[in-house]
């Protein structure tokens, strides 16, 4: 299909990907108007082929450092609706013990490395761990997860030439999802072609579309071999687009409502399920059963969270330092 | 004899040796042989793997420092002073001290942190300050000051081995300092303040390069019959607070000295404890012997007026005991 290198399983599983983290993020927002969860809540919606694609790209033993729209890629990267949805209730059993929110995600065991809220700083950490990686000659990737706004950060300069001067395993994939809050893209930088400035390191770096999940699929696995096979850094230019606001406070007045509708026609999930449909790999109710798996392990994942206990208060100070036996 | 420069570099040597997790990064650690010539010989030795030369990156490599050590390995990073080190601030405060607590507790960050410090060497304000309370403010960080060539060579090895990040701060007018080290030295205890001399009459508590002022301020104050105690606070955070108090309980006495601004400082921060815990047990107001509100000027007249300088120690332990 589209010359997409994936076979079935593998094109439905993206689709079942994009399918939960939408409507996990839409009953976020539920939850959210209810006061159940708090904080700042970044949306996603609009954006999942991006996270669905690139982490089908990598293994197990690969490592993934995020921003603070990271929803997608925790769910993608296999953390459980419940430890998010239990760490956005702030309780004991979240994935960061209620210390984190939303913008902190963390699962060390799936080589998940948050959830960082400070504008391209994850991108030295990526790095760190690639060094690590290669130092303890380690065949793993590192995929870097970032915005078009943290391109224009001094630390993606000083990022990728040292992951190029080094010849990390590193895959820089930015979300150019075209805004920075309400900084569009040509406001934000005097030249918007991402993957060129990336380039221009000495980098195989290319444009993908990010609302087509395979395309993702298909350029970040290319990319994750070439980084396996001793090539040093890839860089993706995922151009996408988020339908909703910056985040919950934001009243999105900076684009209008023609831009967002045509961007929402290239919506990635009915895409993809058109394309399956059409090859005949799904039947036309396959969307709605999708649909309906992921609003039960929604309706167990919230039951769970509003039955867990807080963490308590007597460990406030507790995950400062380091406990000493 | 051997120079704190030296003693730094056997330390970084030990490490080396002692687990190949350990590598050393920082700009013109190798081919230069670091800036103050701490890591002369390294590369040679180790070779470009584990001496590893960066770019002008600061924040870029502390950062990779912050990762690696997530990754398995045992980084030490250097930075080649504490002015530059504001361009990873960032980093340091953002991720390394932070990461173990937003993770609820799964990750830690076993790096150390090298970086020269502090006054004395006619450079100016962006090559002078001495920012250490800036990293004492911050809960996740062990921040160590090494005063002496003892403590050059017997912390490193210990702060590898903490698993949460370390900043080791150097000072620079220190890296000629000669001393003649106890063949069986061992490790420095970096969980205490060290009691450098024995007194009765007043506390003079100092760190880095202000310890070496205290201590002739001490020697001073033997020829008007003061007998002064001299503490070396070596940990800044956290605060040995037992040692202060009970050397505070000795002598009834407290001058601090410190080559950092007196407002929002470390000198601050030891007066306010003993204020708060120790009040019954002052026998007059706590003397702050800081550097003068200004970024450290050029001329050395001027230098010498904005630091602590042996005399202000001394008249502010006569005042500290009349
Ligand atoms: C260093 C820093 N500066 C500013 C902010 C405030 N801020 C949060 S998100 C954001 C926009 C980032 O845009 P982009 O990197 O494109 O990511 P996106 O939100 O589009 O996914 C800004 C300015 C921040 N969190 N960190």
């Amino acid at each position: 299909m589209n010359g997409s290198t994936l076979d079935k399983d593998e094109r439905i599983e993206l689709l079942r990907q994009m399918v939960r983290i939408r409507r996990f993020e839409e009953r976020c927002v539920q939850l959210y108007s209810a006061g159940s969860i708090r904080g700042f809540l970044h949306l996603y919606i609009g954006e999942e082929a991006v996270a669905a694609g690139v982490l089908s790209a990598i293994g197990p033993e690969d490592a993934v450092v995020s921003t603070y729209r990271e929803h997608g890629h925790a769910l993608a990267r296999g953390l459980s609706m419940s430890a998010l949805l239990a760490e956005m209730y702030g309780r004991a059993t979240g994935c960061s013990h209620g210390h984190g929110g939303s913008m902190h995600l963390f699962d060390a065991g799936r080589r998940f490395y948050g959830g960082n809220a400070i504008v391209g700083g994850g991108l030295p950490i990526a790095v760190g761990l690639a060094l690590a990686d290669a130092m303890q000659e380690r065949p793993v990737v590192t995929v870097c997860l970032f915005g078009d706004g943290a391109v224009a950060e001094g630390e993606f300069h000083e990022c990728l030439n040292l992951a190029a001067l080094w010849r990390l395993p590193v895959l820089f994939a930015c979300e150019n999802n075209r805004y920075a809050m309400g900084t569009a893209l040509a406001r934000e930088h005097a030249a918007t072609d991402l993957a060129l400035r990336a380039a221009s390191y000495g980098m195989p770096a290319w444009p993908v579309d990010g609302m087509d999940a395979l395309a993702v699929a298909d350029g970040a696995r290319r990319a994750v071999e070439s980084i396996r096979a001793g090539g040093g850094p890839c860089f993706l230019e995922l151009q996408t687009y988020r339908f909703r606001a910056h985040s919950m406070y934001d009243a999105d007045r900076y684009r209008d409502k023609a831009e967002i509708a045509r961007w929402q026609e290239r919506d990635p999930i009915p895409k993809l399920f058109a394309q399956l449909h059409a090859s005949g790999e799904l039947a036309e109710d396959a969307l709605v059963s999708l649909q309906a798996a992921a609003d039960s392990e929604l309706d167990v994942a919230i039951a769970a969270a509003e039955a867990a206990p807080f963490e308590p208060v007597g460990d406030l100070t507790r995950y400062v330092y380091t406990e000493r036996s | 004899m051997t120079t704190y420069r030296d003693a730094m570099r056997e330390a970084l040597r030990e490490a080396l040796i002692r687990d190949d997790r350990v590598f050393l990064m920082g700009e013109d650690v190798g081919a230069y042989g670091g800036c103050f010539g701490v890591s002369r010989g390294l590369l040679d030795e180790f070779g470009p793997r584990r001496i590893r030369d960066t770019p002008l990156s600061e924040s870029a490599f502390v950062g990779a420092g912050i990762g690696a050590a997530l990754g398995g390995m045992r980084p030490i990073v250097e930075i080649m002073t504490i002015n530059f080190s504001l361009l990873a601030l960032d980093q340091i405060l953002n991720n390394a001290a932070t990461l173990r607590h937003m993770s609820g507790g799964q990750l830690s960050v076993p790096l150390v942190i090298r970086m020269a410090t502090g006054p004395g060497r006619q450079l100016a304000a962006q090559h002078s300050h001495s920012l250490e309370a800036f990293y004492a403010h911050i809960p996740g960080l062990r921040v160590l000051s090494a005063a002496t060539v003892e403590d050059a060579r017997g912390m490193l090895w210990p702060a590898l081995q903490d698993p949460d990040p370390v900043l080791i701060f150097e000072p620079a007018a220190l890296y000629n300092a000669e001393s003649e080290l106890p063949r069986d030295l061992g490790a420095t205890d970096i969980d205490s303040a060290k009691i450098c001399r024995a007194g009765a009459d007043v506390t003079l508590v100092a760190y880095g390069g202000a310890l070496r002022l205290a201590q002739a301020a001490a020697e001073a104050l033997v020829t008007d019959g003061i007998d002064a105690e001299v503490i070396d606070l070596r940990t800044l955070r956290p605060l040995d607070e037992k040692t202060l108090l009970e050397s505070v309980t000795r002598t009834h006495r407290l001058v601090v000295v410190d080559e950092g601004w007196r407002s929002v400082g470390i000198a601050a921060e030891i007066a306010a404890r003993a204020a708060e815990y120790g009040y019954y047990e002052l026998d007059g107001p706590i003397q702050r012997v800081c550097a003068v509100e200004v970024p450290i000027p050029y001329a050395k007249h001027l230098e010498e007026a904005a630091l602590p300088q042996v005399a202000d120690i001394v008249a502010a332990g006569r005042r500290a005991v009349s």
